[in-house]
């Protein structure tokens, strides 16, 4: 297993370098170190000089990929995509555009991120499963018909829909949590009921009726039908057997996820006003901030081979069958 | 059920313990304390006041920084008074041999100008880390080592503060960052055409610090700067070329508020800026208010500067002021608010709800909100609805100092030039925008149509019939009308183009609008545009582009027509004409003259009409260069937007200002008032949730009678 996970590091390598690549290709497309400049200095009294000295603080003043000008290794060197590249490899993502140090604001942005994706990523598992559970315990019957119309209509709805629903129904009209905001220590948990609860619910739609399809493939299997016929409950079959076998396929979905929950959400924090990396990523872009973008793309590729790779080793967890080599 | 019940609801009530509502979003110990609440939407990029420009960052650093002026808060017109100037400073006049001219001489003679700025004694820095001195007398912070800096992450870390006395020389300390090689001031490029040797001391100063090891602290105070110097403790002098009389305006500004030598040491060493430990982010300064939480994703409190000099409550205003209630604490110390509470708010719903809830103070007034807000009567004039009425809310309109306009590119073969076939062709595209119906649609009436380039509350704006643009309204009833639509057709035909198509070729004129409109509502203005091209038989095409793309045609002078705006940096008339001064161009001189208009005579009035003081002179000058500008119609003069603000019945002492930033200082909560109408609005309601546990019971019930009844069903 280990020589696996060795190997499976060493693809990534080439893999985050084509992301940082086409990261580069598709900023520089749109926007120039001119253009940077011009965002970051304001719109009023912008000088020719001013600009050029922006760009020289930030190395922006080099060519972008190839230097002709200079000599050999540091053609390729001497340029901003290497300069501002090399160094995320080691995971340093240097400071912003705007002077702040990026790595000390993702840490303290993971967070408030986490302490919203995390419930609602257990407390959603945990229901999905349950619903999903209850649907094919009562397959084929209206309970399950009903339970099926009510995901599909859940589905269909839109999650800006649950946001603004859920704000005007709990916090305007029953005045029960915050609309929005956030606050550190134990006073976070008045501020994350109503987006976990939120999110919870946004998810059992597509949740549940996935894992309803999982399980309905597996109660059909022989095994289900010899446990059945030894006369084990259908609890005991559900939970005991279902259940179990059916692990692998949620664990394709929910295990990948988990490290992208750093990440956050972007339209789920920027209603509730949690101070996460969801937005982090947005208001870069929009404020044409390269070294913000670049550092969180490469962080969000990281985290999905973390998470494909956790996904392989959690496989060997849940079936003996598997091996890693 | 029961324990689901206490699953549901024990959380809730254990946040909602103590007196604050459950649905707050303060901290219960804060309620009925006497802070300011409001939000911001974008995060302050710099707290730097040689940076900041931007007003969401002046917010902040306003109450934190003391410049040498600031506006009178009742006053209008808007009237400088001192800050922490001890007297409003007047200018030397000197030729060029150095010898002292009379205040009245000619401005061509005028070689220098100089202003002599006195001080108060005995202000105080706010507590800062930076000043703090052993028993010996020695800087505690100035000699950090990376393992002294391991177990800070924020300034409140340091154990230590220390203050000192302001003194003239952190002003010229500031002045002098303002060439700072590491800095970006936005007004280095136009203080360096007036502040003698302000460029050639940026020059001395990237050499300088080429020349020091990578991360070496670049001290100021090695390097003199020619136009600005302390004359004493108390006093410094600062020399510009000419005559600039809008430099006291700048004064107003935190650009040239005190910085003291220490806090650059202090940031500047190692590590710090590792940790976002640097001036940009740390304001230190003698204001009211001090920076004592900066969590721009957050939020941002301001607190009182425990050091603050001390300033009262202006005793005189306008007439009115007094019937107002804004004389009502006249001579009163100052600041009323001990702590201000700024939350990021990024969407619009959230922000509005909560200030329907109590908890923001003030609110703006978005399109989505208006109706619910506001009320119109047949009249025009507004008030708020009967339910902000039942709130005690009270609506402030006022005039913003700043213009949305349409403007030509007067390089273009086809509207630019100052021929009478494209004056005409211009303004008949003037007279076919309706901005009264633009106003009434887009802007729910928040705005005035322009009759020219300068708005209300700014000198040389005239009001009524004196006031109207002959070339696009008339005069009729007492009010301005816009001109029909046949006179444009006509002023069109006469430019070559009848019934919209070229008198020569019979080609359809097609004209192109650039403009950046990427948001919801955008849609229906461009269609709007479009219909108003139309009534004169004009095809209107509309190249809407991102904000590089945009901006880089403008610079390039290849936008035909292009949506523009400016706001007010300072109340002078020089600050609306300067965007139409020819050596102020765009194109080639990278100006603010967006529209490249160039007209000789304009730029004549305008080179003498910017050094004048107000009065009937520079009235009258401004009266022609206005007429010029109405009649070349370099622009589509646009609206000047209104705005209006919503304000509780316990935020007092409210009066827009638009060009004072420093207008914390005034407010008054009544604390007791909020905490009682916040309770009463925010009662929880707890039935449904009792019906939810109900509804589910009764759907569990079944399902475990279903699942008995099957478990012992026996087989089939």
């Amino acid at each position: 297993m280990i020589n696996y996970l060795i190997r499976r590091l060493l693809y990534a390598i080439p893999i985050l370098v084509g992301v940082n690549l086409l990261t580069f290709a598709l900023f520089f497309v749109v926007n120039t170190p001119d253009n940077m400049a011009r965002i970051h200095l304001g719109i009023k009294h912008v000088t020719p000089d001013a600009i050029a000295k922006w760009k020289h603080e930030r190395g922006y003043d080099k060519p972008l990929m190839w230097n002709a000008t200079a000599a050999g290794a540091q053609k390729a060197a001497d340029t901003i995509f290497f300069e501002k590249s090399v160094r995320m490899f080691a995971f340093d993502f240097g400071r912003s555009d705007e002077g702040r140090n990026i790595s000390y604001d993702i840490q303290t942005r993971m967070w408030p991120s986490l302490a919203i994706a995390l419930p609602v990523f257990a407390i959603g598992l945990l229901v999905n499963i349950t619903f999903a559970m209850l649907m094919a315990f009562f397959r084929a019957t209206y309970i399950d018909f009903a339970g099926v119309v009510l995901c599909v209509a859940m589905m269909s709805i839109s999650g800006l829909f649950y946001i603004i629903g859920g704000q005007y129904l709990i916090s305007k009209l029953l005045h029960l949590t915050p609309i929005s905001g956030f606050d550190g220590g134990l006073n976070a948990f008045k501020f994350v009921v109503l987006p976990v609860t939120i999110g919870v619910i946004g998810g059992i739609g597509a949740g549940s009726r996935w894992y309803r399809t999982i399980f309905l493939e597996e109660a059909t299997r022989d095994y289900v039908r010899t446990a059945r016929a030894k006369g084990l409950s259908e609890l005991a079959v559900l939970f005991g057997h279902v259940l179990k076998n059916a692990m692998i396929p949620i664990l394709t979905g929910a295990v990948v996820v988990i490290p992208l929950l750093f990440m956050g959400s972007l339209i789920s924090e920027s209603f509730f006003g949690i101070p996460g990396l969801g937005s982090y990523t947005i208001d870069a872009i929009n404020a044409q901030d390269f070294a913000i973008v670049r550092a969180m793309v490469f962080l969000g590729s990281v985290l999905y081979i973390v998470g494909l790779i956790l996904t392989d080793i959690s496989y060997t967890l849940v079936d003996p069958r598997i091996r890693l080599e | 059920m029961k324990s689901l019940l206490s699953f549901v609801l024990l959380p809730l009530i254990l946040a909602g313990c103590g007196a604050s509502p459950w649905n707050s979003p303060y901290p219960a110990a804060d309620e009925g304390r006497n802070i300011a609440y409001s939000s911001f939407t974008e995060r302050p990029k710099h707290l730097d006041p040689a940076q900041s420009y931007s007003s969401n960052e002046i917010a902040f650093i306003g109450q934190i920084y003391e410049p040498p002026l600031q506006y009178h808060y009742l006053k209008r017109p808007y009237t400088l008074i001192p800050l922490a100037a001890s007297e409003l400073p007047k200018a030397l006049f000197l030729d060029a041999q150095g010898k002292p001219l009379s205040a009245d001489s000619a401005p061509e003679k005028i070689a220098y100008s100089v202003y002599e700025i006195h001080i108060k004694p005995h202000v105080r820095y706010q507590p800062h880390p930076a000043f703090a001195r052993d028993a010996g007398g020695n800087f505690l912070y100035h000699h950090l080592q990376a393992p002294d800096l391991a177990k800070i992450h924020k300034l409140a870390d340091f154990p230590q503060t220390g203050t000192r006395e302001m003194e003239a020389a952190d002003y010229v300390h500031e002045i002098k960052r303002l060439a700072h090689p590491k800095l970006n001031s936005p007004i280095f490029g136009m203080m360096s055409e007036y502040i003698v040797g302000l460029k050639e001391y940026a020059e001395t100063l990237a050499k300088a610090q080429q020349a020091l090891p990578p991360g070496g602290y670049l001290d100021l105070e090695r390097y003199p700067l020619a136009g600005v110097e302390a004359v004493d403790r108390y006093t410094y002098r600062v020399k510009l070329k000419g005559k600039y009389p809008q430099f006291l305006y700048w004064l107003a500004m935190p650009f040239f508020a005190p910085v003291p030598a220490e806090a650059d040491r202090f940031y500047g060493q190692p590590g710090m800026a590792e940790k976002n430990l640097t001036l940009d982010w740390y304001p230190v300064g003698t204001g009211p208010y001090l920076l004592s939480e900066n969590d721009p994703n957050r939020r941002m409190v301001l607190e009182k500067n425990p050091h603050f000099h001390g300033e009262n409550y202006p005793t005189e205003g306008e007439p009115g002021d007094a019937a107002a209630g804004l004389l009502k604490d006249a001579g009163k110390p100052l600041p009323f608010v001990d702590k201000a509470v700024f939350s990021l708010e990024k969407e619009n719903i959230p922000y509005w709800n909560k200030f329907l809830q109590g908890y923001y103070d003030a609110s703006g007034i978005s399109s989505d909100s208006f109706d619910q807000a506001v009320r119109v009567a047949a009249q025009g004039e507004t008030d708020v609805t009967e339910m902000m009425k039942a709130k005690g809310i009270r609506l402030q309109t006022t005039v913003t100092a700043s213009s949305d306009y349409y403007g030509f590119n007067m390089l273009d073969p086809v509207v630019g030039g100052l021929s009478e076939r494209a004056r005409k062709l211009r303004q008949a595209v003037a007279i076919a925008l309706d901005y009264d119906e633009f106003i009434s649609i887009f802007a729910n009436g928040r705005g005035i149509p322009a009759q020219g380039p300068l708005p209300p509350s700014i000198f040389g704006f005239r009001d009524g019939a004196a006031g109207i643009n002959p070339y696009v309204y008339d005069w009729i009833g007492g009010k301005a009308k816009q001109k029909p639509v046949e006179y444009a057709k006509k002023l069109l035909a006469e430019a070559g183009f009848p019934e919209g198509r070229d008198a020569q070729t019979g080609r359809p004129l097609l004209l192109y609008l650039d403009i950046t409109a990427n948001g919801p509502d955008d849609k229906a203005r461009l269609d709007w545009i479009r219909k108003q091209f139309q009534k004169i038989d004009l095809q209107l095409v509309v190249r809407n582009t991102d904000y590089n793309r945009f901006q880089d045609k403008i610079r390039r002078g290849n936008a035909q027509i292009f949506h523009w705006g400016w706001n007010a940096d300072y109340p002078d008339p020089e600050n609306f004409l300067f965007l139409l001064y020819g050596p102020n161009a765009r194109v080639g001189k990278e100006g603010e003259n967006s529209a490249n208009y160039e007209n000789p005579e304009f730029d004549r009035l305008f080179e003498r009409m910017k050094n004048m003081d107000n009065g009937p002179e520079r009235q009258l000058i401004i009266d022609r260069m206005v007429e010029i500008a109405r009649r070349d119609a370099p622009w589509i003069w646009g609206f000047h937007p209104k705005q209006y603000a919503l304000y509780h019945a316990w935020y007092r002492n409210i009066k827009p200002n638009l060009m004072a930033n420093n207008g914390l200082k005034y407010v008054r909560i009544d604390a007791e008032l909020r905490a009682r109408e916040r309770r009463e609005w925010n009662r929880p309601v707890l039935w449904p949730l009792g019906l939810l546990a109900l509804a589910l019971g009764a759907a569990i019930v079944p399902a475990v009678v279903v699942y008995r009844r099957r478990e012992r069903m026996a087989a089939r």
